[in-house]
C-alpha cells in the first residue's frame, strides 16, 4: 500500500503544482493519472503547442511547462502512479481514504486533491456492433506488450500517428499487418507515411484506404474483420483488430464517488475548493463554482488555498505562517536547500 | 458590427435560434457554449485546437463557410458520425456572412 499525506488524482500542471505548494508545508505527495506520462492535456494533446497567459510567462510550450512544474516539485519527491485509473475510493474509520486504481494498486491518504482536469482519457471507440464484447479478446485500444501480437494476423484502424507507429512496429512481429485508414492522406509524421509507403512496397503491410472496418467476427474471440471501400465489402481473417482513434476524457468513476457533480464538474466550497466530502478537495478544470474559469493559472491558485486548508486539517492545534519563498528559501525531502544570497553588508568608512 | 443570428438543433433534436457577435472573436463552437446547448465536457473538450472532433457539426444551410484547414480535415479523417457536411464548429468563425446559418451537432461519442 502506497502512503502518502496528499494523493493527486491527476497529473496535469495543477496537479504537479500542489506537489510544490505542499511541499513547503512539509506534505508529501503522491500522484495517479490514467495516461502513462506526467502532464495531463499539455503532455498528451498540445506539447508543441505556446501558452500566452502562465503569469511571467510571455510564451511557454505546453511540453515546457510541464517540464519546469516537474522541475519545480522534484525535491519535494512526488510518487507516481502512471497508467493507471483511481477506481474506487473507501473512507477509513479514522476519517482517511483508500483510493484503488483500476490495477488493484492501492493507496492511503487523509487527504485526496482531484485535480482531473476534464477526466480521465479514454480510447475513442469506434461504433462497431458487438465490439465490447471482443475487448480483451482481439480487441484492443492500447498496445501495452507487442510481444502479444507475434506471428498474428493483426487489423490497426486509424490515420494519425499512433496508428502509423504501431502499424510500422508490428510489421517484424506480426505475420501479418492490414492499416484501415478512411482517407488516401494520413495525419502523421511525414516519415512515418513514408516509412509506410516503403513497407507496403515490401508486402509487410497490407494498406486498405479510403476504407472502414464495418463489422467484428469471431464465436468467442476476433476471427475476422469486414473492410468496406467503395461500398464493396471484403473479410479478412484477423486475430486481433487495434482501433487507433485517439482519447478523449471522461469524468468516469470519479462521478460515482458521491461527490457533488454539477456540468460534469465536481462542486467545491471556494474558501478551499473542498468538495461535500471533507478531505476531499477539488482543484483545476475538474470544478466547479460560481464564476469559475478554466485556466492553468486558475488551478494554481485553487491548489496553493487547498493546501494550505488541508495543513490545517492535518494539524488542527499547530500554528502556522505563510511564508515567502525568497525569504525562507526551500528544504527539500530529498535534504536539498534552496536560499537566496544573503546580502553583503558593508560599512562606508 | 452587427449580431447574427444562428439556429442550432442540439443533441437531443431542438432546435435554438441563438444571437452571436460577430466583434468577439468567437467561433460556433464557444457560442454553443456560451448558451449552454450541449453540457459542459461534451463539446469543445480540446478547447478549440481542432483536435478531438467533440464539436462536430452538419451545417444544413447553404452559406458559403471558410475554407477547412489541413488540421480540420484531418481530425475529420478520424472522427465519428461524419457526413459531407461535417465541419468542427471551432473552426467556423463567427462572421456577418453567417446570418441565418443553420446547423446541427453530431452525436456525442
Amino acid at each position: 500500500m502506497i502512503k502518502t499525506d496528499i494523493l493527486i488524482i491527476g497529473a496535469g500542471p495543477t496537479g504537479l503544482f500542489t506537489v510544490f505548494e505542499a511541499g513547503l508545508l512539509k506534505l508529501k505527495c503522491h500522484l495517479i493519472d490514467a495516461l502513462p506520462q506526467a502532464g495531463g492535456q499539455c503532455s498528451e494533446l498540445y506539447p508543441k503547442k505556446p501558452i500566452y497567459d502562465i503569469p511571467g510567462f510571455p510564451e511557454i510550450l505546453a511540453g515546457d511547462l510541464t517540464a519546469n512544474l516537474l522541475e519545480q516539485g522534484k525535491q519535494f519527491q512526488p510518487g507516481f502512479t502512471l497508467g493507471e485509473r483511481a477506481e474506487t475510493i473507501e473512507k477509513q474509520e479514522d476519517g482517511s481514504f483508500i483510493v484503488t486504481t483500476n490495477k488493484g494498486t492501492q493507496h492511503h491518504a487523509p487527504i485526496i486533491a482531484i485535480a482531473g482536469g476534464l477526466g480521465s482519457f479514454e480510447p475513442r471507440k469506434p461504433q462497431l456492433e458487438n465490439i465490447e464484447k471482443y475487448e480483451d479478446r482481439g480487441v484492443a485500444y492500447f498496445i501495452k506488450d507487442p510481444e502479444v501480437y507475434r506471428d498474428k494476423k493483426v487489423v490497426i484502424a486509424g490515420g494519425g500517428d499512433s496508428a502509423l507507429d504501431w502499424s510500422i512496429f508490428l510489421a517484424d512481429v506480426a505475420s501479418e499487418v492490414t492499416l484501415v485508414h478512411r482517407r488516401n492522406e494520413f495525419r502523421g509524421a511525414l516519415d512515418s507515411v513514408e516509412r509506410v509507403q516503403e513497407l507496403k512496397l515490401l508486402n509487410k503491410i497490407n494498406l486498405i484506404t479510403p476504407a472502414e472496418v464495418t463489422a467484428l467476427h469471431g464465436e468467442d474471440k476476433i476471427e475476422g474483420v469486414s473492410v468496406t471501400r467503395d461500398g464493396e465489402t471484403q473479410t479478412l481473417e484477423a486475430d486481433a483488430f487495434i482501433p487507433l482513434f485517439g482519447l478523449s476524457p471522461k469524468l468516469g468513476p470519479i462521478g460515482n464517488w458521491g461527490l457533488e457533480i454539477e456540468k460534469n464538474a465536481i462542486k467545491v466550497d471556494t474558501l478551499d475548493y473542498q468538495t461535500n466530502i471533507p478531505g476531499i478537495y477539488a482543484i483545476g478544470d475538474v470544478n466547479t463554482y460560481e464564476g469559475k474559469l478554466k485556466l492553468i493559472l486558475c488551478g494554481f491558485h485553487e491548489a496553493t488555498l487547498m493546501c494550505q486548508s488541508a495543513y490545517k486539517r492535518l494539524n488542527p492545534n499547530k500554528k502556522f505562517v505563510l511564508k515567502y519563498t525568497t525569504v525562507s528559501g526551500i528544504n527539500g525531502f530529498d535534504g536539498t536547500r534552496k536560499e537566496s544570497p544573503k546580502a553583503v553588508v558593508k560599512a562606508i568608512v | 458590427m452587427q449580431d447574427v443570428t444562428i439556429h442550432i438543433t442540439d443533441r437531443e433534436g431542438k432546435k435554438h435560434s441563438v444571437l452571436a457577435p460577430t466583434d468577439m472573436a468567437m467561433n460556433l463552437m464557444e457560442v454553443v457554449r456560451s448558451y449552454e446547448l450541449a453540457p459542459e465536457g461534451t463539446i469543445g473538450v480540446c478547447g478549440g485546437m481542432a483536435m478531438c472532433a467533440s464539436c462536430q457539426c452538419y451545417v444544413k444551410s447553404n452559406h458559403e463557410l471558410n475554407p477547412m484547414e489541413d488540421d480540420e480535415d484531418a481530425m475529420l479523417a478520424e472522427a465519428f458520425n461524419v457526413k459531407d457536411n461535417s465541419r468542427l464548429s471551432c473552426q467556423i468563425p463567427i462572421t456577418e456572412v453567417l446570418n441565418d446559418l443553420e446547423v446541427e451537432l453530431a452525436p456525442e461519442v
